[in-house]
């Protein structure tokens, strides 16, 4: 594929439009637990906050400073999250990680809807860390209650 | 006669495309690409002169030695350094800066004492710092940046008090590209009887460095930033200082005589050498400074300052973007933000067209910090770079706007 076609495939417009407009941005004063991920690499912060219902996740959102691709990743991530059971949310870190980290051109895990369009990633070794920063905090909120994790 | 240089095609890197366009290098900060010349002294030294040096009596050792402490004499004569004994090789800057935070540091640093830097510095010259104030129970003071990059003198002259027992500053900032009044700066801290490393890994490939008309008392550099191989670097010291420090790491070469009951040292450099050094790497480096010693650092000076003109008006008209920088004397050093566009999609977008770019903190977080941002995209200039090359960045700009706007 062309640097340009990738490039397009990278930037799709509901990655540009979920960085530009990030959906469920915001702090969470009840939330259950809350992670921060950190990129040490170039600096970027993203807290995650989640509430849960017993098994259930009730409410996710995230608030940080980041490239459109973690911030896009995010927003989408919350969106997905919400109403899940915690191990239905495992099995989706699980898909979205394998997916970012599989071989560009080979298929995609299965069922993980909106989130494809972050596969484009996948011809940018350098930017995994940004689509993943998210996940990284939101697997720490949901196994340790919280804390700051890194993605080195 | 115009000012810029022709020198691209002594770089075999450049020749190449990258993402099936020509590359254009800016990220010489980062690291520098390497002259015909230094990789054929690499090649030569391995293919003919390869031994270990200091130790064995047989021809390959003896040309091996000549050619490693030649380039002793190499980095002496570039740093304008009063003896070659004054030269310690080490693996870079950052090595340098711990040698002497372990050395001179903890001998001269105690409890209650303050150790100064600048909010300018890379990581590698605070977090040593740090390490041996936390380690000592001394204090880290910083002098402040003001919006322009420029350092805030007025503090600084303040903040060199009875209690400083170093001060510990950079040249030229590698994130703004800001060269430091770093004369004037010691001489303030001399007349105080204030001790002061500089590290001068963004300096000494741009400009002449003369360490005794600057009068500090330490300068680290790294020969990558500098046209020579990465492993290899230099830290001058006065001799007075590494007679009196203690040694560092412990091994051979370093040591006058080994008994169990006691160990004699040798004299500096050695005594701050241990191991087999990097031996190709400090012949690489004095090739390095051969070939940019020929191209005239006064030309590669003029070469940058008028590439730096020319970008920094190419980048004011970009909508939307800042200069972060904007100190009156500067190296060539572009760091820029655009408005609601992230740094590292900057940096992709431009890397899609050919475009290598830094994008991130550049290791400088406190200054990222003091100017409200997490990272910001640098484009930063070597003497291979062109006119040409600036132009395509701004195009590539235009681009990242029409994307993300």
């Amino acid at each position: 594929m062309s640097s340009e076609g990738e490039l397009r495939d990278l930037y799709q417009e509901l990655i540009l439009d979920h960085g530009r407009r990030p959906r469920n941005f915001s702090p969470m004063p009840d939330a259950s637990a809350k992670a921060e991920g950190f990129n040490p690499l170039c600096g970027d912060r993203v807290t995650v906050f989640v509430k849960t219902e017993g098994e259930r996740i009730g409410a996710v959102s995230f608030q940080g400073s980041g490239c459109a691709i973690s911030t896009a990743s995010a927003s989408l991530m919350t969106e997905r999250l919400k109403g899940m059971t915690r191990t239905e949310a495992q099995g989706l870190l699980d898909r979205f990680h394998a997916m970012v980290i599989s071989e560009p051109g080979k298929p995609l895990p299965a069922d993980l809807g909106k989130l494809e369009v972050l596969g484009g990633v996948r011809e940018f070794p350098m930017r995994v860390k940004c689509a993943t920063l998210a996940w990284h905090a939101l697997k720490s909120a949901l196994e340790q209650g919280g804390g700051t994790v890194s993605t080195e | 006669m115009s000012a810029l240089l022709d020198v691209k095609r002594e770089f075999p890197i450049l020749a190449q495309s990258a993402r099936g366009k020509p590359l254009v290098y800016l990220d010489s900060a980062a690291t520098t690409q390497k002259p015909r010349a230094v990789l054929e002294a690499l090649r030569r030294y391995y293919e003919e002169d390869n031994a270990n040096v200091h130790r064995a009596v047989h021809l390959l050792s003896e040309r091996a030695t000549k050619a490693y402490e030649g380039a002793r004499e190499k980095v002496a004569a570039f740093l304008n350094a009063p003896s070659i004994r004054e030269i310690v090789f080490t693996r870079g800057t950052t090595e340098a800066i711990n040698l002497v935070a372990h050395t001179f540091g903890r001998t001269r640093v105690g409890a209650g004492d303050e150790v100064l830097v600048t909010h300018l510095e890379h990581h590698s010259n605070i977090v040593p710092w740090q390490m041996l104030c936390q380690s000592k129970g001394a204090a880290l003071k910083v002098v402040p940046v003001l919006d322009n990059g420029e350092l805030d003198l007025a503090v600084l002259d303040r903040l060199l008090g009875p209690k400083t027992k170093l001060l510990a500053l950079g040249h030229v900032s590698n994130a703004l590209g800001t060269i430091n009044p770093v004369r004037d700066i010691v001489a303030k801290a001399k007349a105080k009887g204030i001790p002061v490393l500089i590290d001068g890994a963004q300096a000494v490939p741009h400009l002449k460095v003369d360490v005794q008309a600057l009068g500090c008392d330490f300068y680290a550099f790294s020969g990558h930033k500098l046209y020579g191989p990465t492993g290899i670097g230099a830290l001058w010291a006065k001799a007075e200082h590494l007679d009196a420090m203690p040694p560092w790491q412990g091994g051979g070469d370093m040591i006058a005589s080994v008994r169990f009951e006691e160990t004699l040292y040798n004299v500096p450099p050695a005594k701050f050498e241990a191991g087999t050094p990097d031996i190709s790497g400090a012949v690489g480096l004095g090739a390095a400074i051969d070939w940019l010693t020929a191209l005239g650092l006064d030309r590669v000076e003029a070469h940058e300052k008028a590439l730096l003109e020319k970008g920094t008006a190419l980048l004011s008209a970009v909508p939307g973007l800042t200069l972060v920088g904007t100190a009156r004397h500067k190296a060539g050093v572009l760091s820029f933000t655009m408005e609601g566009i992230h740094p590292h999609d900057i940096g992709t977008v431009l890397d899609r067209q050919g475009i290598a770019i830094r994008t991130g903190h550049h290791c400088a977080q406190p200054l990222m910090e003091r100017f409200g941002v997490a990272a910001t995209a640098r484009a930063s200039l070597g003497v291979y770079n062109t006119e040409a090359d600036l132009e395509v960045l701004a195009k590539g700009l235009t681009k990242v706007r029409e994307m993300f706007a």
